[in-house]
Formats: structure tokens, C-alpha cells, sequence
């Protein structure tokens, strides 16, 4: 369990940070490593499998101490690690795409029993076609379902995230499930250059997982999940938002203690800001597809044009406050989703809605324009960049929103 | 503009299919006189859970749009008239997604009436049907209670007693006619519950009820909590570990206090002691945990946890220890066994009573052996029933007598 303290295995007796090149997916089984992880459970679908690949190599040699259950299926996956915590076990689980979905009832009930479960999706495209590559709608799915949700750009990201995650999840204040949202390939498969910290440091970071009065135990006989009737449902919903809510706090204390600690991290968890200052143009957009934007943002500053992007990070709880005074000063604002809601207001993808639905009540509502990029793994050009923030200058210029979605990058 | 409002008080699974009846025919019947209505269930009341109280409800209005007040609720606030089929019910109901005690008469409105079938007096009823703050009717329907199966509806016209009763209670709203050609076109198709219906009306007994008379007892009564009250995770602790008595020599285990309890209660066992032979079955096999060990070694079911089930009586196998006798056969939940400690003749007495009330009227949950049905359809001729002369007449009894 997470509260012994163990031996420390051969390789992580490093005193300090160690550099490695690895994938997302390894970046983030090292911190389930740093963190001592107490169960596991795998069923393997693309691209989230790597992830189960690099925790069995962990255990395999003895760096990691954990149960590993191959389950038969992702349903039966997320109700073994919800058990598990429920009588205090640290628990990682995770999938991508449909495999995700196949698990939905159970992924449905672990925010009201207030299981601190934490999931990396791989995301990948929903079925049919069976595609491998990325798209956002699948982790989308438990938007409303009391998840907390976060979006990672880069494996760096991914280690440092996985550790918060712990931390925001587990406290006692919160006990919600997290689901890390990694793109499929651009972030799971690549490798790159991480800072792994030591053992030590975080120990010091992240406290054992303490469940309380809701453990499950023979000294703490409770039952959990009893059937209720409908005149308490309202009741353990209310309760559940308030945990939502706490998690404002606890997230934004947890990355201040996070930079403390390890000395890196951004001052501002909810969101990335990329040359935002003066812009008059501000893109938005989630996940990996920031960096194709930051390129090209990055040859328009040469030209003049004031441009520049927010990768929001959390997605629940949605930080509104902030995401409003950020966005007060641009002149037109472009979200771009790597996912779609078909039939939605104006046929716009799911961030796009959000931000809209954000600043209804703003003082300042710049024209907003939603674009569809890179389903499936498309890769997004920087032709699709500039195309997008043309349409938004224009937009500046005029004042006014063109409602229609744009696709881009669609073959016509 | 007007409206009338029914609840049918009924237990799950045994009646459910009656109460739908009635209240079918209710709003049936306002139709035949230009009405609109509804009837529904109050959902989450069980009628799937083996004798569990649970309502049904019909409510007719003279305009579709008054009807659309009173519709998508659970529960009415208010009823004209309370209908209960089973006499056990009018010490009150705990039904399913209900916490605490509701008296029968609960909803009903001042003036208006609690409809019953039963065959108490009206004397003895009110021993158990609570005091209400305002007078009200108890009109009743002399029957036992119509228990059937699971899967079988037994045609022992009470739908149709119950309807020409209501329309005695109700004459604006249903007249007789109404209900008679409501039965005999839109539902049953039969003559002879026609005729049913028209002697309910004629032979209907009413009495006025006054605010000093009923059970005087308050009934238990249970504060659900708020939101920040609750544990949280949908998590609820272990009851205590119960508490020895009588130095050590006996047991009382903890109970769960919200559980569901003697309310929904339609029988009860009475227990010989001087027949025990102490095998513990009871004890371990009780679905409720209701029984105290004593400081004899012997097994007082409390009835204060006990909801009726009879497991105990099937598993006893001491002949004629545990009986189950009918519920309102009794006035309180005091224990047996201290009656019994106290004065065992007394007790040999008042428990050959409490049998003896078992044979009065059987609460058989289904047919027990072929021809049953038609020996209690003779029986209840007695008490209003009608011949029945051409065989038990089912769904649209005409047009099967091809
Ligand atoms: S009837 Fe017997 S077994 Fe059933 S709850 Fe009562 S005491 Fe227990
Ligand atoms: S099952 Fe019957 S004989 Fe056995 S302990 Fe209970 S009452 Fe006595």
C-alpha cells in the first residue's frame, strides 16, 4: 500500500532529477512509479496500451511494487480499481477511444462514490471507423459526469500532471476520478527529452492516499453504494458538485506546491498563455495541437500580425473567472476542436460551445469562430493556421461572428 | 370547473392488478359522463416487492386543462377518497420511498372518505386507523382482502364493488350508470359485474368519523437529511453491535432505525415458547435480525423490526411454534415473550386467539389447491358477491363465450 515505506529499488535511488527520452505513455508510468502505485489494471486498445506495455516493464524489474490484473475487458477493468480504492489502494486504470466507452456504466459510477480513481485516455477516434488516431470526444464523454478532466501537451506534461493528479484527486476535499487526456500517437507514441524527479521529492509532494470514514474495512464496517430512492438523488448530486468545487482551490494549491517542490510548473494550472499580451487574435485549442499553433503563430508575429494562443488545460472544473479576463482584451477569438458536436448550436465542436456558453455574461464578448481540425489524427498544417486566424481578423475587423463552423483540413 | 382526486392504498405484487383496475375504471367511467382523467402509479412504490404498501391514483377533471394541474407528480397532496383493499393497511403505511409513517387517512381531505374493504366493524378499525385533525367518512365494502399471485388476477369483482361503491361516495362525478356502462363496454365486458357494482352501491355502509375517534398514537416519523447533512460517497455506516440483557444471559441485537419496519406488515408470528426447541433457526434465518435471544435461550421476534415475511414460520420446525397470524389481529407490538414470562396461562389464552383469528379469514398469497378460487368466490356471497353462473368471467367476458 501507499503508506509503507518501501526499499527503494535499483535505479530510483537518485538523488536528484535524472533526464530520460520517453514516450507519454512511459512518462506517465514513471510517475506511477514515483508515486507508488498499489493497483493496476490492463486491457489493451491503441494508442493506451503503451502505457500498460511500460507499467508491466516497471514491475517486471522490480521498480514498481503493484498488482497488476489483466482484466477481461475495460468494463470489468474500472470496476476492479474502483473496489480497490474504495478500501484504500493508490489505482490507475485507463483506455482510449470505444474501449473507453465500453466502460461508461462504471465510468458513470465513480463520481458519486467519490472514488479518486486516475485514467489516462489515449484519445482516439470513436469507432466505426476503427482509426487509431486522435480525436478529444471520447474523454469528452464524462464531461458532465462529475470526472475532473485535463488536457497535456507534452510527455514533460504528462509525468508532472500524472503526479498532481494524485495529489488533486486524492485529497480528501475532493475525491473525484481524473482523467488525463493524452492525444493518440503525437503525445503516447513520441519520445522526448523529461525531467524525472526522485523518489524523495515526491514522497515529499504527494501524502499516502487516505480514505477516512469511507474506507472500506472490518474496523470501519460501512456500506457504500446501498440503493436509494429517488428523493435522495438530488441530495448526492449536490454533494458531488460541491466536491467539484472545492477542487478550485485544491488544484490551484497543489500546483503551487508542485513548483515549490520540484521547481517547474506553470503559475497558472487552468490554461496555457502563448504570446496573448497585445494580441488581438486569440486561438484556442486543446492538447497537442497547440504546437503546430505556436509555430505558426510564431511566423505571423514575424510579420506583424498580433496573434497569439490558450491551451486551456482543465476542462472540469472549468476555470470561467479566468478564462473570461484572459480573453477580454483580444479582438476576435478562434477555437479550434480536435472534436465535433454534431447537430450542436451553430454545428460547433465542444470547446467552442463552452467558451461561448463562458462568456455570455462578459463584459466584452469578442466575435468568437469555431473550427473541426485534425479528426482522427489528421495532422494540422500550418496552412490550416493561417486560414484559421485570417477568418478571425477579418471577423476583428467587422466585429461580427460568422456563425457557421469551419472545417479545415477537409478534403472538398 | 372541478376535480376528484383517489388513492387505491394496496399491496405490491398481490394487488397490484386491482388497484390498476379500479383506478382504469374510475377515470373509465368519468369518461362516459364527458370527463378527462388519469391514473398512475406513485412511482417507486414497489408493487414488484412482495406485499410492500403502494398507491395507486386516479384524478378526473371537468376540462382537460384542469386535469393538466393536477398532473406529473408523484403523490397528490390531498385525495377525495382513500381507497385501501387490505384491511392491515389501516394502521398505516410505510410505503416504498417512504421513511416514517403514514396513516391511511393521511391525504384525505376534511368530509371526505376512507373506502375499505374489510370485515371489522367500523368500531374495530378505528382502533387502529389514526385520529385526523378533521371528520371524514369510513364507508365500507364488507370483503376480505382480494389476494391473488403474482401472475393471476382473481375475478372476485372487487374492482367492481369498489367502483359502484365510489359512485355512491362520488355521485357528480361518477354516477352508477356511468360506472355500469364503463364496466360492461370499455373494460370487463361482463353482465355480472355490472350487477356487482350495483349492489355495492345499494348495500354501501358509511359513517361519519369524529376528531376524537382512531388511534390515539403518534406515528414514528423520520427527518430525511440535507445534502451537507450526508455521508458522503453514497456511503452509510454499519449499525452498532446490539447489547447483552438480563446480566449476560440474553441478546438484543442493534437495529437499523430507517429501515423499513412493521408498517408494511400484513401478518405476524405468534410463538408457542413451551413449544421451542431452541434450534436457533429462526434466530439465524430472519431477513430483519428481529430476534432477541432471551435470557431462557429462547427467541422473541420484536416486532418493531419485524416486516412480516413469515421465514420464520417456514423454517420452525417445531409443529404449530411459529404461526403467522393476520396483522390486525393486534394492538400493539408489545414482546410475547414477557407476556408469556409474566403469565403463561394468560398467554396460552390470548395466543389461541390470535390462531384461532387466522382461520376467521385466510391471507392466502396465491391458490393454494384447485377449486380454491371458486370456494371463496361462494364464501363472499355472504358479504355482497354475486352468483356466478356462467362460469368466472375474464377479460371481455363476452366476446370469449362465443
Ligand atoms: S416474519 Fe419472522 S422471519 Fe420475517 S421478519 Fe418477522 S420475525 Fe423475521
Ligand atoms: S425456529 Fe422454532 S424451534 Fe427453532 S428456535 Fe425458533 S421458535 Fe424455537
Amino acid at each position: 500500500m501507499a503508506v509503507e515505506t518501501k526499499t527503494p529499488a535499483p535505479g530510483t535511488m537518485a538523488t536528484d532529477d535524472r533526464e530520460m527520452l520517453i514516450s507519454g505513455s512511459e512518462a506517465c508510468a514513471e510517475a506511477l512509479t514515483l508515486a507508488d502505485l498499489d493497483v493496476v489494471t490492463a486491457y489493451p486498445i491503441r494508442p493506451y496500451d503503451t502505457v500498460m506495455q511500460a507499467i508491466a516493464k516497471k514491475i517486471a524489474n522490480g521498480q514498481l511494487e503493484a498488482e497488476y490484473i489483466v482484466a477481461e475487458g475495460e468494463h470489468s477493468q474500472f470496476e476492479i480499481v474502483k473496489h480497490a480504492s474504495t478500501v484504500g489502494a493508490r489505482v490507475f486504470c485507463g483506455s482510449s477511444g470505444v474501449g473507453w466507452m465500453y466502460a461508461m456504466e462504471c465510468l458513470t459510477v465513480t463520481p458519486p462514490l467519490r472514488v479518486p480513481m486516475v485514467c489516462m485516455v489515449g484519445n482516439r477516434a470513436l469507432d466505426d471507423p476503427g482509426a487509431f488516431g486522435v480525436e478529444h470526444n471520447d474523454a469528452l464523454t464524462v464531461r458532465d459526469l462529475g470526472w475532473l478532466l485535463i488536457w497535456v501537451d507534452t510527455a514533460q506534461e504528462m509525468l508532472d500532471t500524472t503526479l498532481l493528479a494524485y495529489r488533486i484527486a486524492e485529497d480528501r476535499r475532493v475525491f473525484l476520478p481524473i482523467a488525463i487526456s493524452a492525444d493518440g500517437a503525437f503525445l503516447t507514441h513520441s519520445q522526448a527529452i523529461v525531467q524525472v524527479p526522485t523518489r524523495a521529492k515526491v514522497d515529499k509532494f504527494l501524502p499516502p492516499y487516505n480514505r477516512g470514514d469511507l474506507q472500506l474495512h472490518p474496523d470501519n464496517p460501512i456500506t457504500v453504494a446501498p440503493q436509494a430512492n429517488e428523493d435522495w438523488v438530488i441530495e448526492i448530486r449536490r454533494q458531488n458538485n460541491e466536491a467539484m468545487n472545492r477542487a478550485y482551490t485544491v488544484i490551484e494549491e497543489a500546483y503551487a506546491d508542485f513548483r515549490k517542490t520540484f521547481g517547474r510548473g506553470p503559475e497558472n494550472p487552468w490554461f496555457e498563455e502563448y504570446m496573448t499580451e497585445d494580441a488581438e487574435v486569440i486561438l484556442m485549442g486543446m492538447g497537442t495541437i497547440s504546437l503546430p499553433f505556436k509555430v505558426g503563430i510564431r511566423n505571423m508575429r514575424a510579420k506583424g500580425m498580433k496573434v497569439g494562443l490558450i491551451r486551456p488545460r482543465w476542462f472540469r472544473p472549468f476555470p470561467t473567472e479566468k478564462m473570461v479576463a484572459a480573453l477580454q482584451g483580444a479582438k476576435a477569438i478562434g477555437v479550434i476542436d480536435r472534436d465535433y458536436s454534431f447537430g450542436s448550436p451553430f454545428g460547433s465542436g465542444v470547446v467552442a460551445n463552452e467558451i461561448r456558453a463562458a462568456m455570455y455574461n462578459a463584459d466584452k464578448r469578442p466575435p468568437l469562430l469555431s473550427f473541426i481540425c485534425g479528426l482522427g489524427g489528421r495532422e494540422v498544417t500550418l496552412e490550416d493556421v493561417y486560414k484559421a486566424t485570417d477568418l478571425c481578423f477579418e471577423a476583428a475587423k467587422s466585429g461580427k461572428s460568422p456563425l457557421k463552423t469551419q472545417w479545415l483540413g477537409v478534403r472538398e | 370547473m372541478a376535480h376528484f382526486t383517489c388513492e387505491v392504498v394496496y399491496r405490491g405484487i398481490f394487488q397490484k392488478n386491482l388497484a390498476a383496475r379500479i383506478c382504469r375504471g374510475i377515470v373509465l367511467s368519468a369518461r362516459k359522463a364527458g370527463r378527462w382523467g388519469i391514473a398512475f402509479g406513485r412511482y417507486g412504490d414497489s408493487p414488484q416487492r412482495n406485499g410492500i404498501p403502494a398507491k395507486d391514483f386516479a384524478i378526473v377533471a371537468d376540462t382537460q386543462e384542469e386535469l393538466e394541474q393536477n398532473m406529473a407528480r408523484y403523490e397528490p397532496k390531498e385525495v377525495d377518497v382513500t381507497i385501501c383493499v387490505d384491511d392491515t393497511l389501516s394502521k398505516g403505511v410505510e410505503s416504498w420511498a417512504w421513511y416514517g409513517l403514514q396513516p391511511i387517512n393521511r391525504l384525505t381531505v376534511p368530509n371526505g372518505t376512507v373506502l375499505m374493504t374489510s370485515l371489522q366493524s367500523p368500531a374495530d378499525l378505528l382502533k387502529d386507523i389514526h385520529k385526523k385533525e378533521a371528520p371524514y367518512n369510513l364507508a365500507l365494502i364488507p370483503a376480505k382482502a382480494s389476494f391473488s399471485g403474482l401472475w393471476v388476477y382473481k375475478e372476485d369483482h372487487t374492482e367492481a364493488r369498489i367502483l359502484g361503491a365510489l359512485a355512491k361516495i362520488q355521485p357528480g362525478f361518477l354516477s352508477l350508470d356511468a360506472v355500469c356502462a364503463a364496466i360492461q363496454e370499455a373494460e370487463w365486458g361482463s353482465e355480472l359485474k355490472a350487477a356487482s357494482a350495483r349492489k355495492a352501491f345499494e348495500r354501501l355502509e358509511s359513517r361519519p368519523v369524529k376528531i376524537t375517534e382512531g388511534n390515539a398514537e403518534t406515528p414514528f416519523s423520520f427527518e430525511k437529511p440535507k445534502w451537507w447533512e450526508m455521508r458522503e460517497g453514497v456511503s452509510i455506516p454499519a449499525i452498532p453491535i446490539g447489547k447483552p440483557m438480563e446480566g449476560g444471559k440474553g441478546y438484543v441485537p442493534e437495529r437499523n432505525p430507517y429501515f423499513k419496519k412493521f408498517t408494511t406488515r400484513t401478518m405476524r408470528p405468534v410463538i408457542d415458547f413451551d413449544k421451542c426447541v431452541k434450534c436457533t433457526l429462526c434466530w439465524l434465518q430472519c431477513p430483519d435480525s428481529c430476534f432477541d435471544v432471551t435470557p431462557d435461550g429462547l427467541y422473541d421476534a420484536n416486532m418493531e423490526s419485524c416486516c412480516g415475511c413469515g421465514v420464520c414460520e417456514a423454517v420452525c420446525p417445531a409443529k404449530d411454534c411459529v404461526t403467522m397470524v393476520r396483522e390486525d389481529a393486534f394492538e400493539d407490538n408489545a414482546s410475547q415473550w414477557e407476556m408469556w414470562r409474566r403469565d403463561k396461562p394468560a398467554y396460552m389464552t390470548w395466543m389461541g386467539d390470535k390462531i384461532a383469528s387466522k382461520q376467521h379469514v385466510v391471507r392466502s398469497h396465491g391458490f393454494r389447491f384447485r377449486g380454491q378460487y371458486e370456494e371463496e368466490i361462494k364464501q363472499s356471497l355472504d358479504q355482497g358477491g354475486t352468483e356466478i353462473t356462467a362460469g368466472i368471467p375474464g377479460e371481455n367476458a363476452v366476446g370469449k363465450q362465443r
